[in-house]
C-alpha cells in the first residue's frame, strides 16, 4: 500500500499501479481514451494529465500522464490544477478537430465515452476553421459497422484486436492525420471478438451493425442483469428490449468470469430471440390437423398428458435449471432423462465424477489469464467456449510479465512490455484434432484424432507420475521429447492449465486428461489443486449432469419408448434429432404415446409432437445456468412475451403458485449436486421494503406514446411477480447493488466505461462481490487413476473427428438471421494426400459411410489435416455420422456442395476451387 | 411612526387610483373566434416536422425529442434507407399528453421537430389526438428555411458522399505516400 | 297584506332582493376586475355576460357533491349552513329605507355584531371538519382574524353609538339627517372599513383561504352546493358590509328627494361593493403576522383613541 495525496486528499492505494487506474478506482473523474485496465498504457492520446508535485513545498508542479506514471508512496498530484485542466481542454479540442458533426445519427450517441470526456474536459466550440479531414469506410462484415471519419485515433482499436485477441485483419494503416483503422480490403472482421471494438472503440467508429438495424438509445432499453446462452463459459450479459424486441446485448462485468468481453457468438447471436419463426402460440395435432390452442387449452392438456400413466422427461442442457427442475419434480426423477448425445453424458458424468476432487480445481476466466503453462487437449476453445480460447491468450503472455517484473518495468507499461518480451511467450502447447485459432501462441502443436492423443496424453500422465497406469502404446523419440517438455513446463510453472473438454468427442481422452492433471498434482507435491479446466458446450450442461441421474441417458429412454413402455414423453427445449441418429429418434418416436415438446423455435422434434408448447426465450424468463467450473449464475428476465410464449417453468408446475425460488428450494434438499444453489437468488435490499430494481432507465422516454397508436389510454405496466426486478422505470435505485445491475450508468459517465464505477477496483471486482456461486464442493480425494481402455475396433480408412464452429455449432445463436451469413454449413475437411486419393477438390461432395449411417459432405482441404483423418463438422441439430474415434470410409459422390467455405476462418485451407 | 403610516395609506390610495384609472384604458382582450388574433411565428403550438430546403425529411431519428419530453409522450423508431440516412420508420406523439412546453423543438439538433402556431387543436374524442408521422410531416422547411443537417454531417448519404459536407476535405487516400 | 317593516312580503322580497344581489355579484366582480385588469370578464352569455350567473348556478347545482369520507359528516354540512344563515339574520336589521325592513329592532348594531361572531364557527367547522392539513390551516387562520378584528370592529362602531344613544339602526340614519357621521367618525369609520373586509375575509385579507399559500383554505374539501353556500355567503357579506356602511356612516336613505330613498340607499351601498372589488383587484394580500400585528398594535389603540376622543367631545358639548 502506498499513500498519493490527490488535490489534497489523501488516499491509500496500490503503488504498483499507475495514478490514472488509481484515480478511477477511487471514484474520481479523470479523462481517458487510450488506456484500458486490460491493455495497460502508452500514453497516447495525452487527455489523462494531471499536475505532479516534487514535494508539499512544490508550489509549480510538472504535467505528467497519469497513465503513464506510477503510484509512487509519497506521490503529490492534483486533478483540479487550472493548467492541467486546461492541457486537457486542449488536447481534446485537437482530437475533436476533424470529428464530424454525426451525433445525432451516430449509433454511440448517448452512451459515448468522447462525448462523455468532450463534455469533462470542457470543449464546446471548434475554433479551427480549416478542413475536416475525411475518411471512406470499409465493409466489415454483417457485425460491425464502420464510421470512419468519426475517429480520435486513440490506438484502442488495434491494440485490443491484434494484441489482447491476436486478430490479423485489422491494423492502423497510413500516418499523421490520414491515419485510418481498417482491413487491408472491404471483408469481414476474422476474429471472434470483433463485437468488443464496439465497446472498446471510445467514439462511433466501430458500431453494431445489428443494433443499428433496428436502434434505440441506450437509455430507451429495457435491461436487465443476463447470462449468455451461447456456451458453457457464462458470461453475464445486459440485454436491452425496445418496443417488445431484442435489440442488443452488451457486456455486463463480472470480475471472475468475462471481465471486460464477449465472444461474437454471445454478442450478435441474439437474433433467434426475434425470430419470425418463433413459436408464438401453443399447437395441438399432427401435420395437417395442427392446430393453436389457447393458453388455458394448453394447460388442460398437458395436465392431462402428464397426470395420465408412464410419462418420461427429456431435459435440455439449453434449458434453464428451473425449466428442468419443474420437469423433474413433474415426472419423477427415475423418469427424467438428460436430452444429451450418450457420448456426451459418458462425458459428463466423468466430470461430474472429477468435480468433487480435491487434487483439482475447475479455474475461472480471470484464473486462467493467470495460468502460466497451458496444456490443451482436444478441444478447439476457440470455437467451442471462446471467451476462454481469449483467456488462454492471455495466460500466454504471462511469461512477458514475468520478464518486466525481472526488468522492473511495471506491467501496464504495454509498450514497453512488449518491446521487452517480443515473441516470448508463456508455454502453451495445443494437442488438437485440427489446427485451431490458438496455433499462432502454441509452443508446440499436435494434431490428431482423439484415439492418437490419448496415447499421448496417457504418456504424458506416467511421464509426470510414475505411477500412473502404463499407456497402451509405445512412443517415437520425438513425441517422448515434447512430452518431455510438456511436462517439465507444466512442473515448474507457477500455475499450470490443463484445458481439455467434451469437444473431443472421446470418453477415453478426458479420462486420460484427467489422469494427467491428477499426475500432474502428484508431481507438484498435491497440496495444491491443479487447474482442470474442462470445457463443456451448452449452457446449461453441468446444470443438467447434476440433475439427471447417472444412469438417465437419452439412449435408455429412446429405447423404452422405442418398446412402447411410455404413453408420453416431454421434451423440454431439445431436439432429439440433434442428440440421437435419425433412425433411432424415429424409432422411439413411432413407439411413444404422446409426445410433448417445448420449446421456442420450431425443430424437427416440434414437428412430428402432438402437443408443441411455446417457450420463452433467455431474455423472457428469470433463469438460473451453471457454467462449465459449477457456477450457477441467475439471468433475469428482460421484457415480457407478448405472445403466448411462457416460460417452461411455468407450464409444468403442478401448483400455480409454485414459484422459481420454491422450485429452487425444493431441489436444494433433493439433489445433492444443487445444494446452495439457492443463496444466488438476488435478495431486494431490505431498507426499502416493497421496491423493486426498475429495469428501464431513469431517462426512459416514449412511456405515454408507445401504446397510444392501439389505445390512448395506457395500460398498466406489466407486473412481474417472480423476481425482485420491476418493468418500469420507478422503484429504488439499482446503482447501488451491482448484483441487480440492468446498466452500468454514473453522473458524467453515460458510455460503457462506468462500470470502473461500481468496481472495487479498476478491473477487479464487483462492489457487492461478483453474482454467482460455484456449486462443486471439492473435499473428496481422487478414486485413482482411469485405466486405459482398448478402443474398439471399428473398420474403415479413416478416424472421424469433430469439429466445431464459432457460427454453427450452437443452435439458437445459428438460427439469428445475422449470424446466418456467417455459417459454413456441414462439411468434412480432407488431409490434401488424401484429397488427392481419393480425387476430390474442395467443395465436391464426399459420401461418409459408418456402421449404420451413411452422409454426403462438401469437402475442404486442409493441409494440416493428419492424412488418414477426417474433420467433420456437424451443425447443431443434426447427429453427426459418426462418433469421435469412429472409423469411417469415404466415396467420391456426385454434384457439388453448398458449404460456405470463404466463412471458414483457418490457418491451413487450402484456397484452390473454393 | 406618523411618516410611515402616513406612506402606507397613500401607497394604499394611489395603488387604488392607479387600478380604477385601468378603466378608462384600452381593453387587450381579443374577442377569439369573432377576432382571429395575430399569432407569433415562435408561439408553441401544434408540432410538425419538416423537411430540408432540398424536399427530404429533416428527421433522423436520433431520440433526443423523445427523451427531453418531460411527458414522455414522443416515440419513434430509427430506421435506414439504402444510402445511408436516417430516418423514423414511425413518428408518434400523443397530444393528449402534450404540454407545449418546446423541448422537444429545442433539443432537435436537425430543426425537423418544431412548434407551429397553430393552437386549436381539441378532438372529441382522445384517440383522434394521437399523431403519427404521416399526420405531423408537412412539405416544407417550417420556421427554419436553410439548414439541411446532412450537409453539415460527415455521414454519407444519398447525393452527398464523403468529404463533400461543408468544411470537409476530399477523402483520404490510405494509399498515397503523398503527405 | 301591508308594506311596513316585519310583514312577510317585506321580508320575502328582502330575503329574494339581497340573495340574488349576491348571485349576480358574481358577474359583477368578475366585469369589473376585468375592466380594472384591462380586459372584458364575461361577455359571452347573454346580453353583456348577464346570463353567466344562471349558467354558473346551473354548473353549481349539478356538480357533484361530495363529501370526503374522511370528514366528520355532521359539522361538514352544518358549516356552510352557518354562514348563510347568520349573515342573512344580519340583513333583518338593516334600514333600507322608511318602511323596508325586517325588523326595527333598538339592539341593531348589536345584533349585527353577534351575528358576525357567529359567523367565524362556520369558517372554523369547516375547516377542522375537511381534516385536511390545508384546511385546518385555513380555519386556524380564519379564527385568529375573526375574533381578533371583531374587537375594533365593536369598538369603532361605539363613536356613532354615542354621537346617537341608540343601539337602532333606524335611528342612527335619522339622526344622521344633518350630516353623515362619517365626518365627526372618520377614523371609526376607517377602521370598520378595514375591519369589515377582514370580517369578511376578502381580498385583501382572504388569509383563511389564500390559494397561493394553503390551497383554498377552509374550504378546500367543500365541492357543489355547500361550496355554493360558501361563495354566496361571502357575497351577502360584502353586501351587508356596504348596507352597514351606507347606513351607519352615510346617512342610510337620506338623499335628495328627486329619487325614492331606497334608491340611495342602493346607490351608495353599490358603491361600496364596488369600492370593495376595487380593493380587491388593486392591493396584495398582506401576510398572516402582519394582519395581527396591525389590528392589535394599530387599529385597536386608534379605535379606542376615537372613542375616548369622541366621548370627551360629548361631554364637553353637553357640560358646556
Amino acid at each position: 500500500m502506498a499513500k498519493i495525496v490527490i488535490d489534497g486528499v489523501t488516499y491509500e492505494v496500490n503503488g504498483d499501479n499507475n495514478l490514472l487506474q488509481e484515480c478511477l478506482s477511487k471514484g474520481l473523474d479523470l479523462p481517458y481514451f487510450c488506456w484500458h485496465p486490460c491493455m495497460g498504457s502508452v500514453g497516447a492520446c495525452r487527455q489523462c494529465a494531471v499536475k505532479q508535485y516534487r514535494d508539499a513545498d512544490d508550489q509549480k508542479g510538472t504535467l505528467v500522464m497519469a497513465c503513464m506514471t506510477k503510484a509512487n508512496d509519497g506521490s503529490i498530484i492534483s486533478i483540479e490544477d487550472e493548467e492541467a485542466k486546461k492541457f486537457r481542454a486542449n488536447v481534446i479540442e485537437s482530437l475533436m478537430i476533424s470529428h464530424p458533426h454525426d451525433c445525432p445519427v451516430c449509433e454511440e450517441g448517448g452512451e459515448c465515452h468522447l462525448q462523455d470526456m468532450t463534455l469533462m474536459s470542457g470543449h464546446n466550440y471548434r475554433r479551427y476553421d480549416r478542413k475536416k479531414v475525411t475518411h471512406r469506410n470499409q465493409y466489415l462484415g454483417p457485425f460491425v459497422g464502420h464510421e470512419m471519419n468519426r475517429c480520435i485515433t486513440c490506438y484502442r482499436c488495434v491494440r485490443f484486436y491484434d494484441d489482447y485477441a491476436g486478430g490479423t485483419d485489422l491494423a492502423a494503416q497510413a500516418s499523421h492525420h490520414h491515419t485510418y483503422f481498417g482491413r487491408q480490403s472491404d471483408g469481414f472482421l476474422e476474429s471472434e471478438f470483433s463485437g468488443n471494438l464496439v465497446e472498446m472503440c471510445p467514439t462511433g467508429v466501430f458500431t453494431d451493425a445489428t443494433f443499428s438495424a433496428h436502434y434505440s438509445r441506450k437509455w430507451d432499453l429495457q435491461t436487465a442483469p443476463s447470462v449468455c446462452v451461447g456456451c458453457a463459459v457464462g458470461c453475464n450479459t445486459t440485454p436491452g428490449e425496445r418496443y417488445g424486441e431484442l435489440r442488443r446485448i452488451v457486456n455486463r462485468y463480472h470480475g471472475d468470469v468475462n471481465g471486460y468481453f464477449l465472444c461474437d457468438r454471445g454478442r450478435f447471436g441474439y437474433g433467434f430471440v426475434n425470430s419470425a419463426e418463433r413459436l408464438a402460440e401453443s399447437q395441438q395435432g399432427k401435420g395437417t390437423g395442427r392446430r393453436t390452442v389457447s393458453e388455458d387449452e394448453a394447460v388442460l392438456e398437458l395436465n392431462r398428458i402428464l397426470d395420465g400413466g408412464q410419462v418420461i422427461g427429456i431435459g435440455s442442457p439449453r434449458a434453464s435449471v428451473e425449466a428442468n427442475l419443474a420437469l423433474l419434480q413433474r415426472v419423477g426423477g427415475d423418469n427424467f432423462y438428460a436430452g444429451v448425445s450418450d457420448a456426451e453424458f459418458a462425458q459428463l458424468q466423468i466430470l461430474k465424477q472429477l468435480s468433487g476432487e480435491s487434487a483439482l480445481h475447475a479455474p475461472s476466466v480471470r484464473e486462467i489469464e493467470e495460468c502460466d503453462a497451458v496444456l490443451v487437449l482436444g478441444e478447439d476453445v476457440t470455437n467451442t467456449a471462446p471467451r476462454i480460447a481469449l483467456a488462454l491468450r492471455q495466460s500466454a503472455r504471462n511469461r512477458a510479465d514475468e520478464l518486466a517484473a525481472a526488468a522492473g518495468i511495471p506491467s501496464w507499461q504495454d509498450a514497453a512490455v512488449r518491446e521487452l518480451a517480443q515473441r516470448e511467450l508463456s508455454p502453451v502447447y495445443l494437442l488438437s484434432g485440427y489446427a485451431t485459432r490458438l496455433d499462432d501462441i502454441a509452443r508446440a502443436t499436435v494434431v490428431d484424432s482423439a484415439p492418437g492423443l490419448t496415447q499421448l496424453a496417457q504418456a504424458l500422465a506416467r511421464t509426470l507420475d510414475s505411477a500412473a497406469p502404463t499407456p497402451a502404446a509405445t512412443l517415437q523419440e520425438e513425441q517422448k521429447q515434447l512430452l518431455g517438455s510438456i511436462a517439465d513446463d507444466l512442473k515448474g510453472a507457477r500455475r499450470p492449465l490443463i484445458v481439455c473438454g467434451t469437444g473431443s468427442g472421446s470418453e477415453a481422452l478426458l479420462k486420460a486428461a484427467a489422469n494427467v492433471a491428477r499426475a500432474l498434482a502428484t508431481a507438484r507435491g498435491g497440496d495444491q489443486a491443479v487447474d482442470f479446466c474442462c470445457v463443456v458446450p451448452e449452457v446449461n450442461s453441468v446444470g443438467l449432469v447434476l440433475m439427471a441421474g447417472e444412469t438417465q441417458s437419452l439412449g435408455l429412454a429412446l429405447k423404452k419408448m422405442q418398446a412402447g413402455d411410455v404413453q408420453a414423453a416431454v421434451v423440454l427445449e431439445n431436439d432429439l434429432f440433434g442428440r440421437a441418429p435419425q433412425s433411432q429418434v424415429e424409432a422411439a418416436l413411432a413407439g411413444v404415446g404422446q409426445l410433448v415438446a417445448i420449446d421456442q423455435l420450431p425443430t424437427r422434434t416440434t414437428e412430428l409432437a402432438d402437443l408443441v408448447i411455446a417457450g420463452t426465450s433467455f431474455a423472457e424468463q428469470q433463469g438460473t445456468y451453471i457454467n462449465y467450473e459449477g457456477r450457477a449464475q441467475t439471468s433475469m428476465q428482460v421484457f415480457m412475451n407478448n405472445q403466448a410464449a411462457r416460460p417452461a417453468w411455468k407450464w409444468l408446475r403442478k401448483e400455480s403458485e409454485t414459484t422459481l425460488a420454491g422450485l429452487l428450494q425444493t431441489a436444494e434438499t433433493t439433489l445433492e449436486g444443487l445444494a446452495g444453489i439457492t443463496a444466488i437468488l438476488p435478495v431486494s435490499a431490505a431498507a426499502v421494503a416493497g421496491m423493486k430494481y426498475p429495469r428501464q432507465s431513469h431517462r426512459y422516454s416514449g412511456r405515454t406514446a408507445i401504446q397510444a397508436a392501439a389505445n390512448v389510454h395506457e395500460g398498466k405496466q406489466p407486473e412481474d411477480r417472480d423476481s425482485i426486478m420491476a418493468f418500469s422505470m420507478e422503484g429504488m435505485s439499482s446503482q447501488r447493488d451491482t448484483a441487480v445491475l440492468p446498466n452500468t450508468w454514473a453522473p458524467r459517465w453515460n458510455s460503457n466505461q462506468s462500470v470502473s464505477k461500481f468496481l472495487d477496483e479498476v478491473g477487479g471486482h464487483l462492489r457487492q462481490g461478483n453474482p454467482g456461486r460455484l456449486l462443486f464442493t471439492r473435499n473428496g480425494s481422487s478414486a485413482g487413476y482411469f485405466e486405459p481402455e482398448s478402443a474398439a475396433v471399428t473398420t474403415g480408412d479413416f478416424t472421424l473427428i469433430p469439429a466445431y464452429q464459432l457460427y454453427g455449432s450452437d443452435e439458437l445463436s445459428a438460427r439469428a438471421e445475422v449470424v446466418n451469413e456467417r455459417l459454413t454449413g456441414a462439411y468434412v475437411a480432407l488431409a490434401p494426400h488424401d484429397a488427392q486419393q481419393l480425387g476430390v477438390a474442395a467443395n465436391d461432395l464426399v459420401t461418409v459411410s459408418a456402421d449404420q449411417e451413411a452422409l454426403d459432405y462438401p469437402v475442404c482441404i486442409r493441409r494440416s489435416v493428419k492424412p488418414g483423418t477426417i474433420v467433420a463438422f456437424t451443425p447443431a441439430g443434426q447427429f453427426p455420422v459418426a462418433g469421435a474415434g469412429d472409423q469411417v470410409s469415404l466415396s467420391k459422390a456426385q454434384g457439388s456442395g453448398q458449404a460456405r467455405f470463404g466463412n471458414l476462418i483457418v490457418s491451413d485451407l487450402q484456397q484452390e476451387g473454393i | 411612526m406618523f411618516s410611515l403610516i402616513r406612506d402606507t395609506f397613500t401607497s394604499q390610495l394611489v395603488t387604488l387610483w392607479r387600478v380604477f384609472k385601468h378603466m378608462f384604458d384600452k381593453k387587450d382582450t381579443v374577442e377569439y373566434p369573432d377576432v382571429q388574433p395575430y399569432m407569433f411565428p415562435r408561439w408553441r403550438g401544434r408540432i410538425i416536422l419538416s423537411r430540408d430546403p432540398d424536399g427530404e425529411e429533416r428527421c433522423v431519428a436520433c431520440n433526443l425529442c423523445a427523451v427531453a419530453c418531460p411527458v414522455d409522450c414522443i416515440a419513434l423508431q430509427k430506421a435506414e434507407d439504402e444510402n445511408g440516412r436516417w430516418y423514423p420508420e414511425f413518428f408518434r406523439i400523443n397530444f393528449s399528453r402534450c404540454i407545449m412546453c418546446g423541448f422537444c423543438e429545442e433539443a432537435c439538433p436537425t430543426n425537423a421537430i418544431q412548434l407551429t402556431p397553430d393552437f386549436e387543436m381539441a378532438e372529441y374524442v382522445r384517440q383522434d389526438m394521437v399523431w403519427e408521422k404521416e399526420d405531423l410531416l408537412i412539405n416544407g422547411t417550417g420556421k427554419y428555411h436553410d439548414y439541411n443537417f446532412y450537409r453539415v454531417a460527415g455521414m454519407a448519404v444519398g447525393g452527398k458522399d464523403k468529404g463533400e459536407a461543408q468544411n470537409e476535405a476530399p477523402p483520404v487516400d490510405v494509399r498515397s505516400l503523398l503527405p | 297584506m301591508r308594506w311596513e317593516v316585519g310583514s312577510a312580503l317585506n321580508i320575502v322580497s328582502i330575503l329574494l332582493v339581497v340573495v340574488v344581489i349576491a348571485a349576480m355579484l358574481i358577474w359583477v366582480e368578475r366585469r369589473l376586475l376585468g375592466i380594472w385588469q384591462e380586459r372584458l370578464g364575461p361577455n359571452r352569455v347573454g346580453p353583456l355576460g348577464l346570463l353567466q350567473v344562471v349558467a354558473d348556478m346551473l354548473k353549481i347545482f349539478t356538480k357533484e357533491d361530495w363529501t370526503p369520507p374522511f370528514a366528520d359528516k355532521f359539522s361538514f354540512i352544518l358549516a356552510p349552513a352557518i354562514i348563510m344563515t347568520v349573515v342573512l339574520m344580519s340583513f333583518s336589521v338593516i334600514p333600507f329605507a322608511p318602511g323596508v325592513g325586517i325588523i326595527d329592532s333598538n339592539i341593531g348594531v348589536l345584533f349585527v355584531l353577534a351575528m358576525a361572531s357567529l359567523g367565524a364557527y362556520s369558517v372554523m367547522l369547516g375547516g377542522l371538519s375537511s381534516d385536511n392539513k390545508y384546511a385546518l390551516l385555513g380555519s386556524l387562520r380564519a379564527a385568529a382574524q375573526m375574533v381578533s378584528y371583531e374587537v375594533f370592529m365593536g369598538i369603532s362602531l361605539l363613536g356613532i353609538v354615542a354621537l346617537t344613544g341608540s343601539f337602532n339602526l333606524r335611528e342612527i340614519v335619522q339622526a344622521q339627517a344633518d350630516g353623515w357621521y362619517v365626518f365627526p367618525q372618520i377614523i371609526g369609520f376607517i377602521i370598520f372599513l378595514i375591519a369589515g373586509v377582514a370580517e369578511s375575509h376578502r381580498l385583501p385579507f382572504d388569509i383563511p383561504e389564500a390559494e397561493q399559500e394553503i390551497c383554498a383554505g377552509y374550504h378546500t374539501e367543500y365541492s357543489g352546493m355547500k361550496f355554493g353556500m360558501f361563495f354566496v355567503g361571502e357575497y351577502l357579506g360584502l353586501v351587508l358590509i356596504s348596507s352597514l356602511i351606507t347606513a351607519l356612516f352615510f346617512g342610510g336613505w337620506l338623499g335628495p328627494g328627486f329619487l325614492p330613498p331606497i334608491f340611495w340607499f342602493a346607490l351608495k351601498a353599490s358603491f361600496f361593493v364596488a369600492f370593495f372589488i376595487l380593493m380587491r383587484a388593486a392591493i396584495p394580500r398582506p401576510r398572516y403576522d402582519q394582519l395581527m400585528r396591525y389590528g392589535w398594535l394599530f387599529l385597536l389603540p386608534l379605535s379606542l383613541v376615537n372613542l375616548l376622543v369622541t366621548g370627551a367631545v360629548i361631554l364637553a358639548g353637553s357640560g358646556g
